[in-house]
């Protein structure tokens, strides 16, 4: 049996005296495209970060493709082949949505000073950038700073952005918050497409109708701890899930 | 003519100082306020060896070499600590340099070294060589720029933890910056050593390493052509005017604030300003 292409095992994170998360778990096979839904402060953003090594869990376990990847930190982790689109979008202000992605494609540049300095083209990594861009409906807006493009726009440059790592596994946290009703619609159509065989994605969304669209399996966590998981449907069945998440009604 | 010469060699050693700086603060956005340190390290190498008899190019490589050696334990201890506190380390780099001098019979102490040999190759040989020096650096720095070398440390100078995020391993592009802004300012050590002929721990303290800061500021925070303008108007203005070199660090200190103030870009920013509104482009 191949190992599942994300295991994420009794994970537990402390911030001072708050337990964000205690003893989480999920797994996500190859060409999956898992819902992670939860409640405002339920640990969704903060189990991201763990996976990519940027918080540190006082307990647990991440493993990608079926290697230990806990001990790497998010530089290795990235190019071990996990990527994050944040939910507060980060875009480097001082260059075009173009150079944003096309950075993102440089690979091993971006490890070596000295390989970084032996190379002066752009071209490729510009042009692949622009497909991604064209992909996310950004394609009009390429060479704009993203201080002149609303937040709905920034959102799409995090996911190209993150997409432009060739990952394995895509992290996307809240990619669908401040689109409006079709943008977010064509977004989730986009997301839903990417899955394939080496590639598998988890979508943090609060949009509760396209992740019930687009996403056959769904993890709902609440109060930092796994609530379920499961087919979709099997998850909306149960009578915890709507408790928690829809806060009973029905 | 001699008296031009001077000015001018003095001109070329603060261009080069000054653009070795733009590559750390500029180029990769780390605070450095003791950057005299590593030109002091040059112009005290340079000397001691040129000294001994050794050619004064050929003491160019071990002067650019103890500087970088030195760049490269400053540069990792910066990787552990963040702007506020970076630009306190690099404060207390200065004093223990000038406080180790101080107390070095070795190094001239208090003293200085003094006699240091005149270039065998006169004053315009010197001229030309600090010339060729920053030419030489001056097309280093714009590959880097043009590099994609250039391209990360723009992300790391922004924001280091979405460098991070898009896969660039952020300690090894700063303690690169490091190495060759602090090999920069040793060059420019070597030669200022050679030019002055004398030198103290007074020239490589706290005030020099402001005022090669207020170069890069005004300049424009890394912009290699603001930088050289404002370098080699900064440098001319005190051998001019003598009352600018008394009150130097005013100067510098008011120069600095009316940039942060007024032009946050520094020349740089104020020159495509100006240039947008005379191209009658909003
Ligand atoms: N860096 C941090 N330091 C302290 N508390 C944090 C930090 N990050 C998140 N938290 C807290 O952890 C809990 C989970 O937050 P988060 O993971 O952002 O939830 P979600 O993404 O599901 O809304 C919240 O109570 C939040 O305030
Ligand atoms: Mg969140």
């Amino acid at each position: 049996m191949t190992p599942a292409r994300l295991s994420v095992n009794d994970v537990s994170v402390r911030f001072g005296g708050l337990m964000a998360l205690e003893g989480v778990g999920l797994e996500v096979g190859d060409n999956q495209l898992l819902g992670f839904i939860g409640p405002n402060g339920a640990g969704k953003t903060t189990l991201m970060r763990v996976i990519m090594g940027i918080v540190q869990p006082v307990s647990g376990q991440v493993m990608l493709d079926g290697q230990d990847i806990s001990k790497l930190n998010s530089v290795q982790r990235i190019h071990a082949g996990v990527a994050l689109g944040q939910q507060i979008v980060k875009p480097l202000r001082a260059m075009s949505l173009l150079d944003n992605v096309a950075l993102a494609f440089g690979g091993s540049k971006l490890l070596s000073p000295l390989r970084a300095l032996s190379v002066r083209s752009r071209a490729t990594e510009r042009e692949a950038a622009r497909a991604i861009l064209s992909d996310v409906g950004l394609g009009a807006v390429t060479d704009k700073l993203p201080n002149e493009v609303p937040l709905g726009y920034l959102k799409r440059l995090e996911v190209a952005r993150a997409l432009a790592l060739g990952p394995r596994l895509l992290l996307l946290d809240e990619p669908l918050a401040g689109l409006s009703k079709p943008e977010a619609g064509e977004m989730a159509d986009l997301i839903a497409g990417l899955p394939r065989p080496g590639l598998s994605v988890v979508l943090i969304e609060h949009n509760l109708p396209q992740v019930l669209r687009v996403c056959p399996h769904l993890y709902v966590q609440a109060n930092g701890r796994g609530l379920a998981f499961g087919p979709t449907d099997d998850v909306m069945a149960m009578p915890a899930v709507r408790k928690a998440y829809l806060g009973g009604e029905g | 003519m001699a008296y031009e010469i001077v000015v001018l060699t003095n001109m070329a050693i603060s261009i080069l100082f000054a653009l070795s700086l733009n590559v750390i603060t500029g180029f990769c956005g780390q605070v450095s306020l003791g950057h005299a340190a590593f030109l002091g390290i040059g112009a005290y190498t340079s000397a001691i060896l040129s000294k001994a008899g050794v050619p004064l190019v050929v003491t160019f490589i071990p002067a650019m070499g103890m500087a970088a050696l030195v760049g490269l334990v400053v540069g990792v201890a910066s990787l552990r600590v963040r702007h506020d506190f970076l630009a306190i380390t690099t404060m207390g780099v200065v004093f223990l340099f000038t406080g180790i001098v101080r107390k070095q019979d070795i190094l001239g102490g208090e003293i200085g070294i003094a006699g240091i040999p005149a270039p065998e190759f006169g004053r315009i040989g010197l001229l030309v060589t600090a010339l060729l020096c920053v030419l030489a650096y001056l097309l280093f720095v714009i590959r880097i720029r043009k590099s994609w070398a250039g391209f990360a440390f723009d992300s790391i100078a922004e924001d280091e933890d979405t460098a991070r995020l898009l896969g660039i391993h952020v300690p090894r592009f700063k303690l690169f910056a490091f190495l060759v802004g602090t090999a920069g300012a040793g060059l420019a050590g070597a030669l200022y050593a050679h030019q002055i002929r004398f030198i103290g721990p007074d020239s490589f303290g706290f005030v020099e390493s402001i005022s090669v800061l207020a170069m890069v500021i005004i300049g424009g925070i890394g912009s290699i052509w603001g930088v050289i303008l404002s370098a080699a108007l900064l440098s001319a203005l005190p051998q001019f005017f003598q009352i600018i070199d008394d009150f130097k660090l005013l100067v510098y200190g008011l120069l600095l604030f009316g940039a942060m103030r007024f032009a946050p870009d520094g020349i740089d920013g104020l020159l495509k300003r100006l240039f947008r509104r005379a191209g009658g482009t909003r």
